[in-house]
């Protein structure tokens, strides 16, 4: 652990990711600390530009909320979509990928073919599809974000479960009569972990990604600020106030960002061949 | 008393004598924005707004209406009401021909009416009072009614009862007639191209019977999805007119300013449109009358119309709107008082239960409205939820009754028994159906005050029954009326004489010429 921190401190990257998310996760939790009023709630004149008055540093929108507040609140929705829903596609999608990988035969032939089918849907239509049938809530588009981000999990668990289970120390469990699961969970998917955090750390970007574009059209949670949302509903008023869209959609690009840098990052530290090098 | 002879070509006559100050030029093209592009032209089968903006320039309607909603004459050149006020005769113009050549008559008004019972709600509604229709020459149609009916002269506007050639129509299956994709009437353009997805041409009728008219050669109707893609095409000349409502309402204000750019309010007088919550006054907390008071002291609608209509439009009083008749604002008034919003709350023991609120899934300004309001009701302590929908299943919930606020607009026709006593009478109840009494408003008083409306005689009747209604209305608060719609009509400058009557931009453009 000591060893993957210093590796991870290393890399240039993943140390600006890290700080990037650090703080963005700090405004999403003690941001509407600060900030105690609603980000809906009309507080200046609309369309006021950003630094213009202290108390709205980022101007206002269409109906005169507050900027700041939007982008703060927005957080909040941003990274919890982008962190719930990259859990629940991993839930799904490494036993998924794990027990394809490790039974094999026809296990895997039905368990591949499922996840095919759904990789055949291109994934942010079939997001749009099922947030409308299911009502824009923020429950509803975190689970369609699951729904079209686990597939490309259970290919690559299963893709390393394939090759670690010819090992000679998983051979040597199932010789000593240790249960399938117990190989699984034991001996298996600890080793075939580091990849799959660093796509987890990308999926989370595209989590982020997806419901920002979700909101921007229209099918965001109609109770919750969210950057997308910001985005979207300022679109249409971008050429009399630019600064509706160019800050929520700055802290996407940073976020998104952070995220990609922490990825690499952590592909640095992880694998083995480049840390050794470092060494 | 002899028969009151309303002798409306006089009227128009003296209309055009002030409308003439500058001589109309000849000749032009011009190009405006249709949005959406409508389901089809023919106006007898189908009636959304777009079909009637494009077909109000092929076919006509027996009158046309002026801004303060008097009848004025169009296929009908003049008409008269007899004493009891049951037998409406009409003189029709002579030498108007279809785009065909043939010959315009009674027959086909007879006609018409035959057809638009089978095909066009709204009509057949209209006609119910009508007892039989007879054309005793070719130029005369005299309508028999069961009882007198006050609103009768208003239903004749060319959306509301469109003429339609029997020659081409009789005896054929309406739906698949050849002619509803190329509609032949007796208007001042003529149907000539649809490329769908992209523009609809109408051409100039040569033979149209009002000498000299229509001045220009063609119109395009182009069709442009995309809101700001149709700002763009204004600003960069590839269109002319932009009709109310196509583009968004942030937009106005910098469209207006551009150079030679006119804007005008004016042409919405005969729907009228009205913006209002519905409010379910079945269940939940909605159903106390002090709630709904609330509602209507806790929004602050001068905010609504300054910020999300641009200062357009204006507050309602009312279920009536200021430019329909009979309109009254001696009734209680329900000012921005968010703290005696919060008493009448507090005395209703509302307890904070949640309130499903569904907003009006028409773009832009509908939503932002909706955020808006949500803020406004939950500083009262309400406890708001916003169900997002799109258009179909938003009407289907509210058909449904399954909502607790809904927003909407509704056309008023100019008459409150043409367009407002079906959202407040109980007879207008049915479930499954939107755009009637979808609140579930029960008031037998309100019910027998619009029964003796539609058909109370003479005129001052009526007036003293709907002023008592809109007084009982407003202190019951069945809906919270928002505001009097406004769709701000944008064009060039040297477009004139686009809008001269209350029906606007979907009378056709029989008078428009441009200066050149």
């Amino acid at each position: 652990m000591k060893q993957f921190w210093k590796s991870m401190l290393r890399s240039p990257s993943g140390v600006i990711g890290l700080i990037i998310l650090v703080l963005a996760i700090a405004v999403a939790v003690f941001g509407p600390l600060l900030f105690p009023n609603s980000p809906w709630r009309m507080v200046q004149r609309p369309f006021l530009p950003p630094f213009t008055l202290a108390t709205v540093p980022l101007g206002t929108d269409a109906l005169g909320r507050d900027v700041f507040a939007g982008m703060i609140f927005g957080a909040r929705v941003s990274l919890l979509v982008g962190l719930v829903s990259t859990l629940a596609a991993l839930i799904v999608g490494v036993p998924v990928g794990a027990m394809a990988g490790y039974f094999g035969g026809k296990v895997d032939d039905a368990l591949m073919r499922f996840t095919e089918f759904f990789q055949t849907i291109p994934s942010f239509a079939l997001a749009i599809v099922l947030v409308a049938i299911l009502q824009p809530s923020i429950s509803s588009i975190v689970a369609s974000i699951a729904v079209v981000s686990w597939p490309p999990v259970a290919r690559l668990v299963r893709g390393e479960v394939l090759s670690l289970r010819t090992r000679e120390y998983v051979q040597a469990a199932v010789v000593t009569g240790q249960s399938n699961t117990w190989i699984i969970l034991r001996e298996i998917l600890p080793n075939a972990l580091s990849p799959v955090i660093v796509l987890a750390s990308l999926m989370v970007a595209t989590a982020i990604l997806l419901e920002s574009s979700l909101a921007f059209l229209g099918l965001g949670d109609p109770n919750l600020i969210s950057w997308g949302y910001m985005v979207g509903a300022g679109r249409t008023v971008i050429r009399q106030a630019w600064w509706i869209t160019v800050f929520p959609g700055v802290a996407i690009l940073i976020s998104v960002l952070g995220l990609n840098l922490i990825g690499e990052g952590l592909n640095d530290a992880l694998n083995p061949r480049l840390s050794r090098e470092g060494r | 008393m002899s028969k009151r002879v309303l002798l409306g070509i006089l009227l128009a006559c003296g209309l055009t004598t002030l409308a003439l100050a500058q001589e109309p030029k000849t000749g032009g093209v011009i190009n405006a924005v249709i949005q959406p592009e409508p389901p089809g032209l023919m106006l007898a089968m189908v009636q959304n707004g777009p079909v009637q903006m494009v077909s109000g320039n092929i076919f006509e309607g027996l009158l046309r209406y002026s801004p303060k909603l008097e009848p004025q004459p169009e296929l009908a050149e003049s008409w008269s009401v007899s004493e009891d006020a049951k037998t409406y005769t009409f003189k029709l113009r002579k030498g108007v021909t279809w785009h065909d050549g043939k010959p315009f008559t009674a027959a086909d008004v007879l006609f018409s009416i035959e057809m638009l019972k089978q095909t066009h709600a709204r009509a057949r509604n209209n006609l119910m009072q009508v007892d039989k229709v007879e054309a005793p020459d070719d130029y005369t149609v005299v309508f028999t009614l069961k009882q007198p009916f006050g609103p009768f002269l208003g239903i004749f506007e060319v959306g509301s009862m469109p003429m339609v050639p029997k020659h081409l129509y009789e005896g054929t299956d309406f739906k698949t007639n050849p002619y509803n994709n190329a509609p032949i009437g007796t208007g001042p353009f003529m149907f000539k191209e649809w490329q769908k997805g992209s523009f609809i041409r109408l051409v100039k009728n040569p033979h149209y019977y009002e000498k000299g008219k229509p001045y220009l050669d063609e119109i395009y109707w182009q069709v442009i999805p995309d809101a700001a893609a149709r700002s763009v095409a204004y600003e960069t000349g590839k269109v002319d007119v932009l009709p109310g409502g196509s583009v968004e309402n942030f937009d106005v204000p910098r469209l207006s300013k551009l150079k030679d750019t006119c804007v005008t309010g004016a042409g919405w007088e005969f729907f009228s449109p009205l913006a209002w919550l519905w409010l379910n006054n079945r269940q939940g907390p909605l159903a106390d009358k002090r709630v709904r008071q609330a509602v209507m002291y806790a929004i602050d609608r001068d905010f609504a119309k300054d910020v999300i209509w641009n200062g357009l439009g204006k507050v309602a009083t009312g279920p009536s709107a200021s430019t329909i008749k009979y309109y009254t604002d001696d009734v209680p008034k329900y000012p921005y008082d968010p703290a005696k919003a919060k008493a009448l709350l507090k005395e209703a023991g509302y307890k904070g239960e949640k309130i499903r609120m569904l907003p009006l899934a028409y773009g832009e300004t509908w939503q932002r409205w909706g955020e808006a309001v949500k803020q406004n009701l939950q500083d009262v302590g309400m406890n708001i939820e916003t169900i997002a929908t799109d258009v179909a299943g938003g009407n289907q919930k509210i058909g449904d009754w399954d909502y607790d606020i809904a927003f909407t607009y509704l056309y008023q026709y100019g008459d409150p028994a043409l367009g407002v006593g079906r959202n407040y009478v109980s007879s207008a109840i049915a479930k499954g159906q939107v755009f009637n009494n979808v609140e579930g408003y029960s008031n037998p008083e309100i019910d027998k005050l619009f029964a003796d409306g539609a058909v109370a005689t003479p005129d001052s009747k009526r007036k003293e029954i709907y002023e008592k209604a809109q007084k009982i209305l407003v202190e019951d608060v069945p809906v919270a009326w928002m505001l009097e719609l406004q769709f701000p009509t944008i064009t060039r400058c040297k477009v004139k004489n686009l809008i001269t009557t209350g029906i606007g931009v979907n009378d056709g453009f029989k008078d428009a010429w441009l200066d050149k």
